[in-house]
């Protein structure tokens, strides 16, 4: 895989955060009754990176859960690597909440398939909303993103990657190709 | 690390990230069970068949919430309301729930190697609940699991088990389990039931419980069988007792604060004082809660080996 261009540098991840987090309070009209949920791994950092935006500007704690969905995976056994099991974290009742539920890439809709399975375990929330720091299209579900940092047009050859300083030591967002080796 | 055995037969057979990747797993698991819904989809479509050769309620019943949990079928089969009755062995026993379609078999059997048996002429995959003395390597990993949660790390812990280690799958398994991850193990028994050979192993053997305890972090509390093999060694439960019972004073003299565990079911007044059981340093119930995660984490990754296996064909 070779990289063919970086979609986000630092500065335009932090830019995502900060418009995403202001979209979720414009569209919920505050923080009230908002509650943020991260998709493990880098939909939860960030998840918690909006939480902190969102609860800076309102000046009010918004509740933040991380949601593991390796147990809702359609495609457990044909999946090459073997999954590993995280924790799921949501220390509050989600019933009549509004879910912001956050994740980096959306591709074929599928893994935010099994986040709303999962979710339905822990409840019945009022909204569930999604944010996604990247949309690069190829959907397989019918299921769109509310919240979109940056629509990315892809190939299928092409992957989307997201760095995190949390789990990879800095912020970019890159486009990458099988070469031909 | 991957996992890659379709069975668990025994904790001798592993290796410290085995163990580890089970351990961890089970820590992922535990949040479900307090869910207002205790359920994943994680084994939806499998089927999960508990074959009991021994009377057993806790372990089958652990077994069966843990598949449950994990949302497959569980079909419990005790011997003797069985073919088993008839002349059917184990084998054959075997073959039948194979051909019936099951994925999984969690095996309870009186004959020390039973498990490995059967896993060996078996495509599915095979959970040891416990074969004759041999091991019973879930009642460990939950056991270590535990002392993990409790003391935060298992490495350089000292570890006495006390009882009948001699006839104890529950000992061998905890043995082969901590030994691997780095704790010391002091055995703890009256010289006839400490099994021969145990001196050529890392474990310490101590026929002095106020000695073996005041070097201790914990305190593993073997179930003592009077109504099988511990009658050799006393003839009266409450010899036992005073020589070799866990009770408030003697853990005092140490001054520390001992963890004390109890497989079950316990036998107040003999192997342990019922005020010790119920007491502020007794973990036993979070034992039986810890189980639940612990049997969930291994029906997972020995069911998805399987099928890893079966994609791989």
């Amino acid at each position: 895989m070779k990289e063919k261009a970086r979609i986000l540098d630092q500065e335009a991840v932090k830019r995502c955060v900060t418009r995403i987090s202001h979209e979720i309070l414009e569209k919920n009209k505050g923080v009230k009754g908002i509650c943020i949920v991260g998709i493990r791994t880098r939909g939860a950092h960030l998840a918690g990176r909006i939480a902190d935006c969102i609860s800076g500007i309102e000046k009010e704690p918004v509740d933040l859960g991380v949601l593991d969905i390796t147990l809702y995976r359609d495609d457990l056994t044909s999946i090459s690597q073997q999954p590993v099991v995280h924790k799921t974290e949501i220390g509050f009742d989600i019933t009549g909440r509004n879910v912001v539920l956050v994740d980096d890439v959306l591709y074929t809709g599928r893994t935010v398939r099994c986040a709303l399975d999962a979710l339905a375990d822990f409840g019945r929330p009022r909204t569930i909303q999604l944010a996604v720091l990247v949309d690069r299209g190829h959907r397989e579900l019918p299921i769109r993103a509310d919240f979109v940092g940056k629509n990315v047009p892809t190939s299928r050859e092409e992957t989307v990657e997201v760095r995190l300083t949390e789990s990879d030591g800095k912020d970019e967002v890159v486009l990458k190709e099988r070469g031909n080796e | 690390m991957i996992w890659t055995r379709k069975d668990l037969l025994g904790l001798e057979e592993l290796n410290r990230e085995e163990i580890e990747l089970i351990l961890g797993t089970a820590d992922s698991f535990k949040e479900v069970s307090s869910r207002e819904i205790k359920k994943v989809p994680a084994l939806r479509g499998k089927t999960v068949v508990n074959l009991f050769y021994e009377p057993s309620t806790r372990t089958r019943v652990s077994f069966e919430i843990a598949a449950k949990r994990l949302s497959a079928d569980v079909i419990n089969i005790a011997a003797e309301t069985s073919s088993v009755r008839k002349g059917e062995t184990l084998l054959d026993t075997g073959r039948n729930i194979q051909a019936l379609k099951a994925d999984v078999i969690v095996l309870r059997h009186g004959f020390s190697g039973a498990a490995v048996l059967l896993a060996r002429k078996l495509d599915i995959s095979v959970v040891n609940a416990g074969d004759g003395w041999h091991e019973h390597p879930t009642q460990a990993l939950l056991d270590i699991f535990t002392l993990k949660e409790k003391l935060g790390r298992i490495e350089g812990l000292r570890v006495c088990i006390v009882g009948d280690i001699a006839h104890s799958r529950v000992a061998r398994s905890n043995i082969w389990g901590l030994t691997r991850l780095g704790a010391k193990v002091t055995v703890c028994a009256p010289k006839i039931l400490i099994p021969p050979g145990i001196e050529q192993t890392d474990v310490d053997v101590n026929c002095d419980i106020e000695e073996a305890l005041s070097k201790a972090d914990a305190v593993n509390v073997l179930r003592m069988q009077f109504e099988r093999d511990a009658r050799d060694a006393f003839p009266r439960e409450i010899d036992y007792f005073r020589k070799f019972g866990i009770t408030r004073e003697r853990l005092k003299k140490t001054g520390r604060d001992i963890v004390v565990m109890h497989p079950g079911p316990l036998n107040r007044g003999i192997e342990i004082a019922s005020d010790v059981a119920d007491g502020s340093s007794s973990v036993i119930l979070e034992q039986v809660t810890n189980g639940i995660a612990v049997r969930m984490a291994v029906l997972f990754l020995v069911s998805q080996a399987h099928d890893k296996r079966i994609s791989a064909d």
